[in-house]
């Protein structure tokens, strides 16, 4: 278990050393939930005067959405750079190495979840500037990027899972775009889920990334119900175990085709 | 007897009943370099990924440094090092930091590892580019930085597959002394696998002939070379045999013997190679058959693989290429 989380910290300052010589990388991770809060907050400005919208400025409301869009995004192309170690025979090297399965999934997901804390950051910050008021304080604002970090490491996971077993980063990219946006919008990261048509609201409550969005909000802002965080936090863990689960199979699954 | 590595009746069929070993077995001796020798193809690459736990077999079983490849995989995995086909550096980090991973990965840390990575370092030729970034590193440097990498947890058994494959001529032959180097270390089993004749020559003291996913014929480089007795004939002919004539032309003569016809080639054997030419010349001739060139060679192990599997390793190599095609 030890020789595991140390391998798992291998792997991690393995990812972040690469990413730290890339400075576009580095310079587009940190602006880009900037644009997106200010970008949306200025589209959508006028949503607060809809009859029915509860709640202050629009850019409090859209805080939690942005910072759970820039986190499930980025962790949704998590897979791109495991097609690259796979045709490189990265990942074979590992394999056959006294390396576990999970610490080569865990080290994307601890890398993946350091930038999301980053990025959380930023927005919550940016965000206050701007007018929001969070509630709960510092703790309600923690929860709500915890919640953050559970679903981009689930689906850091099921990323990993679907390279191992697409291989080919055509399809990995058609179908991360196939599901990236959709996810979004079928959410209430924009918008108020009581203004919705009543199948989008539907489909919101079996989202992962409504949970996120939904609870975060519910933790850091007004009209706080702890059972729906903490009923939110457990479908996040749950789900976050069977992606793990899933993407330690499809380990096996490459294995047999090689 | 002890055997690093033992392989009995390997089997395995990829999806698409491609059928990748049909019953591959050999055993290399401690302390040794044994050479897998084979077209593209041939298996010798799903040998050692069943070998170094990668790829399971179908059925049959191995051992390597003693344990067993399916059921003690762990335990093979800390006896083993492995290089594999191409190269498997991350070209993102350093020389450094690409060795300091691997030794971390097998649970070396601080001052052993420091230490010992320095001196891989060394002994490779790599010191002075040890903290540059590996993408600007050339070929040769990109695969001798993989052999230190294999090297750090110090294996029992190291596999190199194809180790100079996509190598310039000099650097392949700074390779060769590379890996000669390393048969003289203590204890150290190497299986090599090679499609180059010349590799598996110069380099393995045994030597297993793998075609189409079996071992054809095993022994010393030298002693299969014996085994041919006498000089091979190679006739280059004016045109193709359609009709068997050469086939005939020859199978009167005393002392030809293992005739066979690949196209224009005709391949012969005879124990004295400069005695038969004229013998062999005037017997085609007789039965009006032109002849473009004559060659007159030691017995090599391009020889011994058309002996074993009727065809010339050329032409395995180029049918190979067609079938990835």
């Amino acid at each position: 278990m030890t020789l595991t989380l140390r391998h798992s910290w291998y792997m991690t300052v393995r990812h972040l050393r690469a990413l730290w010589r890339q400075p576009a990388w580095i310079a587009v991770t940190l602006i880009q939930p900037i644009v997106w809060l200010l970008l949306y907050g200025a589209l959508f400005k006028r949503v607060v005067e809809i009859p029915g919208f509860k709640g202050g400025s629009y850019i409090e409301f859209l805080t939690p959405g942005v910072l759970v869009m820039t986190a499930f995004f980025g962790a949704g192309w998590g897979g791109m750079p495991v097609i690259d170690d796979l045709n490189r025979g990265v990942i074979d090297r590992f394999l056959i190495s006294p390396v576990h399965r999970v610490a080569l999934v865990a080290g994307r997901i601890v890398q993946g979840s350091l930038g999301v804390i980053v990025q959380s950051v930023i927005i919550v910050v940016l965000a206050l500037i701007t007018g929001a008021h969070y509630r709960n304080g510092v703790g309600g604002v923690l929860i709500m990027i915890f919640l953050a970090v559970l679903l981009a490491a689930a689906t850091t996971a099921w990323s990993y899972g679907v390279a191992l077993y697409v291989r080919k980063e055509e399809t990995l990219i058609a179908l991360m775009q196939f599901l990236l946006l959709p996810l979004t919008f079928l959410s209430g990261a924009f918008m108020q889920l009581s203004l919705v048509p009543g199948w989008i609201r539907g489909i919101a409550n079996y989202n992962p990334l409504n949970w996120a969005v939904e609870a975060g909000r519910s933790a850091a802002l007004k009209h706080t119900d702890w059972g729906f965080v903490a009923s939110r936090t457990g479908f996040l863990l749950a789900l976050l175990a069977v992606a793990l689960w899933f993407a330690t199979h499809a380990f096996k699954s490459y294995q047999r085709s090689v | 007897m002890t055997y690093a590595i033992e392989a009995h009746d390997l089997v395995k069929t990829y999806p698409g009943d491609v059928k990748a070993l049909s019953g591959l077995s050999f055993h290399v001796q401690e302390g040794t370099v044994f050479g897998l020798l084979g077209p593209n193809g041939a298996g010798k690459s799903t040998t050692v990924k069943i070998l170094t736990t990668l790829s399971s077999a179908d059925s049959g079983s191995a051992t390597v440094a003693g344990f067993d490849v399916a059921s003690q995989a762990e335990r093979v995995r800390q006896s083993i090092g492995v290089v594999q086909q191409g190269t498997t550096v991350d070209r993102e980090a350093t020389g450094r930091e690409n060795i300091h991973l691997q030794g971390q990965v097998y649970g070396m840390r601080g001052r052993d590892l420091e230490a010992r990575a320095e001196e891989l370092l060394e002994r490779f030729g790599l010191a002075d580019a040890a903290d540059r970034i590996a993408r600007g590193y050339s070929g040769g440097m990109e695969r001798r930085l993989h052999v230190a990498m294999a090297l750090i947890h110090q294996p029992s058994v190291l596999f190199l597959d194809e180790p100079t494959t996509g190598l310039d001529p000099e650097v392949r032959a700074d390779m060769w002394s590379e890996i000669s180097r390393l048969a003289n270390d203590q204890g150290l089993t190497i299986l090599l696998t090679t499609h180059y004749l010349e590799e598996a020559d110069n380099l393995a003291s045994q030597l297993a002939i793998v075609d189409r996913g079996r071992v054809v014929a095993e022994g010393t480089p030298e002693g299969l070379k014996a085994d041919l007795r006498g000089d091979a004939l190679h006739v280059e002919l004016a045109q193709a045999d359609g009709d068997g004539g050469v086939t005939g032309a020859l199978a009167e003569l005393g002392g030809i013997r293992e005739v066979s016809v690949d196209g224009r080639t005709l391949h012969a054997r005879a124990d004295d190679g400069a005695r038969a030419v004229p013998v062999v010349l005037q017997a085609l001739e007789s039965r009006g058959i032109d002849v473009a060139s004559v060659r007159v060679a030691r017995p090599s192990l391009d020889d011994v693989y058309l002996r074993y599997t009727g065809r010339t390793f050329d032409k395995a190599e180029a049918e190979a290429e067609e079938k990835t095609r």
